[in-house]
Parts: C-alpha cells; structure tokens; sequence
C-alpha cells in the first residue's frame, strides 16, 4: 500500500512538472497575463487610484472583492479555531501555584485554600513553570513598542511599500504573542481581552464590508471606492486611495484579532489560564 | 542575481521542506518548517515579489511557528508515523 502511494505521488509529482513546461517563461513579455492584464495597470493604476505602490492598488482596488472573502476567510478561520477548542466548562483547578518574587520560593496552595490578604510580593506562575528570566522579559518589552510602531508603519506605508494591512496586521498580532510568551498569558488577557478580540476581529471584516455598502449606497458599485468622493471631501482620484486605506485598517485590526485569537485558543487548550 | 545563491537556497527549500515530513520530532518539524518558510521568503524576493516574501516571512516564518510550537507543547512531541 504504502508503495502504491508512493509510486502515485511520483506520477501525479512527474506530471505536474511536466505540466510546467506549458507555462510562459518567468517574465516572458508575450504571456497571456503581461499582454491584457498588467499592461493596464502599470499604465493607469497610479492616475486611476493615485497609488504608487501597483501591488497595493491591484490587491485592495481592482480585486477588492477577493481581498474582502480572504479576510473573510481568515475570520472564519479563527471562528473554527475557537469553536473547537474554547471549552466553557468553569472548572477551579486542583492546585494553584505561587512564587515569592524576591526569593524564588514557591508556594502550592490547594483548591479551597488562598493566599492570606495583602501578600502582595506573591505573584501566580503557571503550573509547567518555565524559569524566570529577567533578561529575556526586559529584552522583549524594550523591542514591543519598536514592533508595534513597525506595524502600524507597514499598514500606514502600504501605498508605497510593500506591505498593508495583513502583513501589518500579523506583525502587530506577532508583537502581542511575544508579550504573551516572554510574561504569562494572563496578563496578555488583562491586557487584550478574549471578548475584544473577538469583537475586532467581526469588526475588521465589518470596515471592510461596510465600505463597500457605503458605497453600494451612494448610488456606485460594491467596493467601487471613487463613491466615497462626497463624504471624504476630496476628488473621485484621491477618494479611491483614501478606500483602499480605510479597507487596509480594517483587514489590519481582523487579522491582528485572529491572530492573537488563535494563540490564545492554541495556547491554553481553550481554557484561558495558562499558556506557554 | 547570481544563479548559484538561487540554487543553494532552492535546494535548501527542498532539503527542509523533505526533512520537516521525515523528521519523527514533532518540534524539530515545526522549527524547520520556520526555516523552509524563511528560504521561500528568500525565493520571492529574488523573483521580484516583495509583497508575497514580506507575507510569507510574517506568517510563514513567524507566527505559524508559534502556532506549531504551541500545539506541540499542548499535545505530544512525538509522532507516530
């Protein structure tokens, strides 16, 4: 059997990369693709939407449609993520552990038990303890700020650079992941909330959806951003990057909210009290 | 863009992507799927695409990582087959 998928996978491999040989070379001029498609937008893409950044324009744009179901995608992704390993079930756990932040020492206090009022110098750890480590916490909270500040960069620079709102949006969430790991998990949470993430996740889709209502309102097609002229106050031109702007922060915040969703999720087995 | 460079790191993209199927480490499989996501980055920016390789060292490289790493921690690090 186990042959017989081999000797499959080889086939179905050969034939593919025979398959290739009927591709237009890489960069060949007279491809279907650089003959009707890109032309017109190497042409017109920065007078039609004022974006000098063609991958930009094409993506949230011209295509704007794709792009709203691939965040949608992403959305519904981390909705899965959630429904199969959130567990609502409030069960206290057996022990809970403490340690002394002065002296290292740490407590195991049984359910029932607590800490006596005021004890203030005890701090809760996890229960697969990992070492306290004062260089690696004080590390990754002097580079937080610098990732957050990039990210917000790649989603406001996306009109120029490479980069927008989902690349932006994973390095955002990739910051809050760094906090959750190199301090605990519950104070990533006291900090983002599960119930926030799940709301801006709903709601980055929502920005994005709802732009292109806006739109479909004032009287011009779904995600045709030129209709957006009279509200923004500037001209059809400028109107259609201020859209692919505002579509941007919202694919921003939902991927940013899924990502940290899912860590989360990931994490602590659904159960939200102790994470890696 | 020199061709020997381009062949070294799309053999390496081969060498991790097989190794990262084979490896019984579940771990060690997640770590060098990091790292063949990081040469595919590479292999974007070589052929032009900026966007896709900025993407792929986000997510490829970096929080699908974490993802993995943290499923590892919660399940077994050893796989069966």
């Amino acid at each position: 059997m186990k042959r017989f998928a081999l000797l499959a996978v080889l086939l179905f491999g050969a034939l593919l990369v025979y398959g290739t040989t009927d591709f237009p070379d890489w960069g060949d001029p007279s491809s279907p693709a650089a003959t009707h498609v890109s032309p017109h937008y190497i042409r017109h893409s920065l007078e039609e939407t004022a974006v000098p950044n063609i991958v930009t324009a094409v993506l949230a744009d011209y295509r704007g449609y794709d792009t709203m179901f691939e965040t949608s995608v992403i959305f519904t992704a981390g909705l899965a993520c959630f429904f199969l390993l959130r567990v609502f079930a409030r069960k206290a756990p057996d022990s809970r552990l403490y340690r002394h932040r002065a002296t290292g020492i740490t407590l195991r206090i049984e359910q029932g038990g607590r800490l006596p009022e005021g004890a203030r110098e005890f701090e809760r750890i996890d229960s697969q303890w990992v070492p306290y480590d004062l260089i690696i916490r004080t590390a990754c909270r002097l580079v937080l700020p610098f990732i957050q500040l990039f990210a917000l960069y790649v989603v406001a620079h996306g009109h120029h650079s490479p980069g927008g709102g989902f690349q932006g949006g994973v390095i955002f969430g990739a910051a809050v992941i760094l906090y959750a790991i190199s301090h605990d998990l519950r104070s990533t949470l006291q900090m983002l909330p599960e119930r926030r993430t799940v709301l801006m996740s709903a709601g980055g889709v929502l920005i994005y959806a709802g732009t292109g209502l806006i739109c479909l309102l004032l009287g011009a097609q779904f995600l045709d951003y030129a209709a957006l002229a009279g509200i923004l106050g500037v001209d059809p031109i400028m109107a259609r990057s201020h859209g692919i702007f505002i579509v941007e922060i919202g694919v921003a915040i939902a991927v940013m909210a899924v990502m940290v969703s899912l860590y989360y999720n990931l994490a602590s087995v659904g159960r939200f009290d102790e994470g890696l | 863009m020199i061709w020997q460079l381009e062949f070294i790191i799309l053999l390496l993209v081969v060498v991790c992507g097989v190794a990262a199927l084979t490896v019984r480490d579940l771990l060690g499989a997640a770590i060098l799927f990091g790292a063949y996501s990081f040469m595919m980055c590479l292999l974007w920016a070589i052929m032009g695409a900026v966007d896709v390789a900025f993407t792929e060292a986000s997510v490829g490289a970096g929080v699908s990582t974490v993802f993995f790493v943290a499923a590892v921690f919660r399940t077994s690090r050893r796989s069966r087959d």
